[in-house]
């Protein structure tokens, strides 16, 4: 099948087959291997994407769903020496250690902090990740992060 | 997953002649329950019909005490919405803020996983499911384990919720997943009261022997000499029938003292 996706601001067309996930035509398809797959059972975050401004696991999300939408990665929010806040806060906080769920993180992050009415606590944030697993930091810092990102964003 | 063909119809028509069409259909709403049995190759239909493209299925509206919720309406949508707060709440606590944001209220009653939250709601409100070929009454929706009374190829297309004086949902969730070990909806409409339960059964039903001792006295201490019979009662590596029982009459109790 063919469809049509704007991905961290470019537009592209594409043929695939039916039964395509999106985390595979960011990774497979488009090269963006910043999206990660944890668990590939919906319930670790690691693939976790804006569509359509929204954070979604995008492991459990058929291309077909994803036509026509926009679609922001972890590639589409920063760069290296232009780091977005929830990125830069994390690097500060030492909010990562291995990194592997820190894409998925990131992108929940935004979202919880882009829709909330006001200012987050640690019991929304920690409530707010709770589709996002992390099996190396214990959580404290990620958290800590969010809370200082919240602010400068 | 299995190879399938996508379908993303615009009309109900148009989406209920190809499920006819198709060798095995089946529908596709947010996929949160579709797309994990997909891909653990437990379910492998020829044509997969996704609704998302069929017009007027999503929102939220309200007319006189009647609130209509479109089954394509996702569950952060419910959560955000103060049109019925204990829907609101129950919505809230599903799963993670990802699968809020796809998973609606349509593909989560259509599937009737006894751990589901929103089948509490649908028995224990005065609730009645639209669908393509009319309307079905919430207390006659959940026929079974993972059945309902949706014949083949019909797609629930709404939900209308009365609006009750009061209600209260209190759930034991699972630590990991968040789904219901057990869930208790309480309601009072007038002089009844309601008391939805999921989790405990293979699907979700009415306690009627805690709704009677609640009528009478509706206080929390009222639900203590009621036996909650766990015969046929759900057992996992995650309770047992017994302690399942034991969650429904705790529940119900949490529920109104809320409501006290
Ligand atoms: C990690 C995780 C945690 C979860 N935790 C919870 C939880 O705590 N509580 C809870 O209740 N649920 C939970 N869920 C399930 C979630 O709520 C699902 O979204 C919901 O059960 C199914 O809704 P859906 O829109 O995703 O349906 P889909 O997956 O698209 O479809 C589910 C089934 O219903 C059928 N169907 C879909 N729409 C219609 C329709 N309109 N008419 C007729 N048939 C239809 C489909 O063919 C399919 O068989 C969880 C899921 C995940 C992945
Ligand atoms: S890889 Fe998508 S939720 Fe784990
Ligand atoms: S930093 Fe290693 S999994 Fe989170």
């Amino acid at each position: 099948m063919e469809i049509k996706v704007k991905v961290n601001g470019t537009a592209h067309s594409l043929d695939v087959p039916d039964n395509t996930l999106l985390v595979d035509v960011l990774r497979e398809r488009l090269g963006l291997t910043g999206t990660h797959v944890g668990c590939d059972t919906s319930q670790c975050g690691a693939c976790v994407v804006h569509l359509d401004g929204t954070a979604v696991k995008s492991c459990t999300v058929l291309a077909g769903q994803a036509d026509g939408a926009e679609v922001t990665t972890i590639e589409g929010i920063g760069r290296p020496d232009d780091l977005h806040p929830m990125q830069a806060a994390f690097r500060e906080n030492h909010a990562l250690q291995c990194g592997f769920c820190t894409p998925g993180m990131i992108m929940s992050a935004i979202d919880m902090v882009q829709k909330s009415d006001g200012r987050l606590d640690e019991a929304a944030v920690r409530d707010g990740l709770e589709g996002n697993l992390c099996r190396c930091t214990g959580y404290h810092n990620i958290v800590k992060a969010v809370l200082a990102a919240q602010d400068r964003m | 997953m299995y190879q399938f063909n996508y379908h993303k119809p615009s009309t109900l028509t148009e989406a209920t002649s190809r499920m006819v069409e198709a060798e095995e259909g089946a529908y596709l709403s947010g996929g949160m329950t579709l797309i994990p049995t997909l891909k653990q190759r437990l379910a492998a239909p020829s044509d997969v019909i996704d609704l998302s493209g069929l017009p007027g299925m999503s929102g939220i509206s309200i007319d006189g005490d009647i609130v209509s919720i479109g089954a394509m309406t996702r569950h952060a949508e419910v959560a955000a919405s103060d049109a019925i707060p204990a829907l609101a709440e129950l919505a809230g606590g599903i799963g993670d803020a990802h699968v809020r944001n796809r998973g609606t209220l349509g593909g989560s009653i259509a599937n009737s996983d006894p751990a589901a939250d929103y089948p509490a709601a649908i028995v224990a409100l005065d609730s009645t499911v639209r669908t393509s070929i009319g309307p079905i009454a919430g207390g006659d929706f959940f026929t079974g384990l993972f059945e309902t009374a949706l014949r083949e190829g019909e797609i629930v297309t709404s939900v209308d919720f009365r609006i009750p004086d009061a209600a209260a949902y209190e759930k034991f969730p699972n630590p990991a997943s968040r789904y219901a070990v057990v869930g208790v909806m309480v309601a009072r409409c007038g002089d009844a009261v309601c008391v939805g339960v999921t989790g405990a059964g293979p699907y979700a039903f009415r306690a009627t022997a805690l709704e009677e001792a609640l009528a009478a006295d509706f206080s929390p201490g009222a639900v203590d000499g009621v036996a909650v019979d766990s015969s046929d009662f759900n057992a996992d590596i995650h309770a047992s029938a017994e302690y399942r029982a034991h969650l429904v009459g705790v529940l119900t109790k949490r529920a109104v003292a809320r409501l006290g």
